[in-house]
């Protein structure tokens, strides 16, 4: 499978930065993760790791069938089981792996001390009750508060997301909100008991521009607030750029680079992220055709042989299909390191030094 | 066309497109589209109405892209189907060639109706997953018969395949068959097959993956060099549209704000509305992200059946004053910039228009 190669040079690439400080507040090791249906077993998750500190924002960039969500349910434990299932790998919080937990003890975790933030809020969020019976409901559930004190705490905390006439509005219903107000709430919720670490996926997604600038804004204000670990699912790469300090790209389940935000777009050690920054259309490319990188994205169930991305390179040679490229570590061209940066690419070198 | 004014033909040298461009295909002139809203069940009484579109007018030119861009309830999907006369328009007129679209009927209806096609946003729903590809793409003709007679559909279907670039052996496929992309090839293909002279694209690749939306652009690009044609291309991404528009229209709360050529939107915008959307679109390029100035819109859109009085966009604008609430500003050069040899002496709908290069004030340079 090759899957233990990647271990361990990505374990060995990562060390630098991992050890140089206290020790992260989550820690993915070799993930994997894969779903078990009538057509076969779809291997979503291949061996992912990451970590992240507090005040830290990882940016999980790739595109649908990547295994970016899937990868982020599993260290939520939200993972719809079956057809899914986590079949290794550790997730470390806070020093203590989650998979080893009871389903209790998950629980008690899940919002108290990790909390996700999803990307459609309308169908997130329960029509029947009003918001504030749903904001309150983590204070009542987690804290014992009583009622009354619960939503007073809503209202405390439709306030500090930026809702207008919180008092008024904590007794509506979701339908009775904008996209970019239950996208607040969403995120109210998720703040409520302040926990350690926030997964949101495809947070602004659902929103319009200028909605979503205002949204992104609050998250960032809250996190450096509250000093939170930051886990951004998306694929929008402008968003990235914006927000992320550090990137994981996904390709079929495998994370195939991670960098500082600045490096990845200045300096790419990939081919697939090289392809997916030179297809945004620039100023001087008007009216020339746009970079496309060609074929469509794999199926799970039939993953290539080699390096998934192998189809698609312009870059592939022999060794591409039949090898799966660990992560490397990428270094300067005179072999100086570069903290923080892999590739899984046999031809990284190529790629990032031309 | 009219005599060129001093400014426009600056502008035209630029835009060697727009040089050739003669007689518009299709002018819009103050287009109405307003959906009632009704009280009680059995006698049943207006009480308003929601103004999707409210007194819009552009021209579209023969081989020309226009680019519509807005938020979310801005009306431009509602813009889409008018045009298409899917919706009666309330008021206006839509003259495709002189005529006006939405007061024939019959056979000249259909014969206009030839060619305006559509491409539409999402290709997992757009395409019936009971019929083949070879019968979706062929429908039009079933109702068009002389464009390709029987004998010859299946032939011309299986061309049309290889125009957009899938395999003319799929043919008896069906939708499930395919992945997004190559859906929405699928449309594009059932858009072409009348030989159409205009296509209205509405959010044609906002479904699609990343890695595959280059792709349908090229191929849109591509066709349109082919075959002439002019798009009208709704989306919400700004960096696609201003790739792929000879021209952008800018759109909020059912009224054009502000439309000019690609450059005079994206160098030199004057609608204090159309600085916050390209301030607010995030820039795929990490330098200088902290020292990037912002323009954050307070709120969200105004409910299109009530909006505000005056310029639409002044409860949401950062320089709107008691003007702004009393008189409401017109689709016109301002004029501050009338007469002017100027990118910024475009159309634009702003008591208080001022030309800010915002592009370049987030790249951190001028």
């Amino acid at each position: 499978m090759g899957i233990h190669a990647t271990e361990v040079t990505a374990e060995a690439g990562r060390g630098r930065t991992a050890d140089s400080e206290d020790a992260p507040l989550l820690q993915v090791k070799n993930l994997q993760v894969e779903f078990r249906t009538r057509d076969g077993v779809a291997k979503a998750v291949n061996g992912v790791n990451y970590s992240v500190r507090a005040g830290e924002t990882l940016a999980i960039l790739g595109e649908s069938g990547s295994g970016k969500s899937v990868s982020s349910q599993a260290v939520m434990g939200i993972l719809d089981s079956p057809p899914g299932f986590v079949t290794g790998g550790e997730i470390v919080f806070k020093g203590q792996d989650l998979l080893k937990l009871s389903n209790e003890k998950r629980r008690k975790i899940r919002g108290t001390q990790m909390a996700m933030i999803f990307q459609d809020a309308l169908s997130s969020l329960n029509p029947v009750h009003t918001v504030g019976t749903q904001l309150g409901e983590m204070f009542r559930v987690h804290r014992g508060t009583s009622k009354s004190e619960a939503k007073k705490k809503a209202v405390e905390l439709m306030e500090r997301v930026g809702i207008p006439a919180a008092k008024e509005r904590v007794n509506q219903y979701p339908h009775q909100f904008s996209g970019g107000m239950r996208q607040r709430i969403m995120i109210a919720m998720a703040l409520a008991l302040e926990p350690d670490l926030i997964i949101a996926d495809e947070p602004t997604t659902a929103l319009d521009v200028t909605v979503q600038a205002q949204v992104m804004e609050l998250l960032a204000d809250l996190q450096a607030e509250y000093n939170m670990g930051l886990i951004l699912i998306t694929h929008d790469l402008g968003v990235v750029a914006d927000v992320a300090d550090k990137i994981a790209v996904m390709y079929a389940g495998r994370i195939v680079e991670t960098a500082p935000v600045h490096e990845l777009y200045k300096r790419p050690a990939h081919p697939y992220t090289r392809g997916l920054l030179d297809s945004i259309p620039r100023l001087d490319q008007k009216g020339q055709e746009l970079y496309a990188i060609k074929g469509l994205p794999p199926n799970l169930l039939r993953i290539p042989s080699g390096c998934a991305f192998n189809p698609r390179c312009p870059m592939a040679q022999e060794i591409c299909r039949t090898e799966v490229p660990p992560l490397h570590a990428v270094t300067e061209a005179d072999g100086a390191p570069l903290e923080g940066r892999g590739s899984a690419c046999h031809f990284w070198k190529e790629t990032i030094h031309g | 066309m009219a005599e060129p004014t001093a400014p426009e033909v600056a502008i035209e040298a630029v835009m060697d497109k727009q040089v050739e461009r003669g007689e518009p295909i299709l002018q819009v002139r103050n287009l109405e589209k307003h959906f009632p809203l009704t009280q009680g069940i059995l006698i049943k009484k207006q009480i308003g109405a929601v103004k999707a579109v409210d007194g819009v007018s552009f021209d579209l030119y023969q081989g020309e892209t226009l680019g519509i861009v807005g938020e979310s309830g801005c009306g431009k999907s509602t813009l889409a189907k008018v045009l298409m006369n899917l919706e009666t328009a309330t008021s206006g007129e839509v003259l495709y060639k002189g005529e006006d679209i939405s007061k024939v009927s019959g056979r000249a209806l259909k014969a206009i109706r030839r060619n305006i096609q559509m491409v539409f946003q999402d290709p997992y729903t757009s395409l019936n997953p009971r019929m083949t590809v070879g019968d979706i793409i062929g429908e039009p003709y079933e109702i068009h018969p002389e464009v390709a007679p029987k004998s010859d559909r299946r032939k011309a279907v299986q061309d049309l395949l290889d125009v957009v670039g899938l395999n003319p052996e799929y043919i008896n496929r069906y939708p499930h068959q395919f992945s997004g992309g190559q859906r929405q090839r699928i449309g594009i293909a059932r858009g072409l097959a009348l030989k159409p002279e205009i296509i209205i694209c509405d959010e044609p690749v906002s479904a699609l993956d990343v890695s595959v939306q280059a792709q349908v652009i090229n191929l849109l690009e591509k066709l349109q060099d082919e075959f002439n044609l002019s798009y009208m291309f709704i989306a919400h991404d700004l960096s696609i549209v201003r790739h792929i528009s000879d021209r952008v229209g800018v759109m909020y709360l059912g009224k054009m704000v502000e439309i000019g050529s690609d450059e005079e939107i994206y160098e030199h915008p004057t609608h204090p509305y159309t600085q916050a959307l390209l301030s607010a679109v995030p820039v795929p390029d990490p330098e200088g992200r902290e020292g990037r100035e912002r323009i954050i819109l307070a709120g969200d859109i105004p409910s299109p059946a009530n909006p505000p009085s005056g310029c639409r966009f002044r409860t949401r604008c950062f320089k709107a004053q008691e003007k702004c609430a009393i008189e409401e500003p017109l689709l016109a050069i301002p004029q501050v910039f009338s007469g002017q040899d100027t990118p910024a002496a475009h159309e634009s709908a702003c008591h208080f228009a001022e030309d800010v290069d915002i592009v370049g004030a987030t790249n951190g340079e001028a």
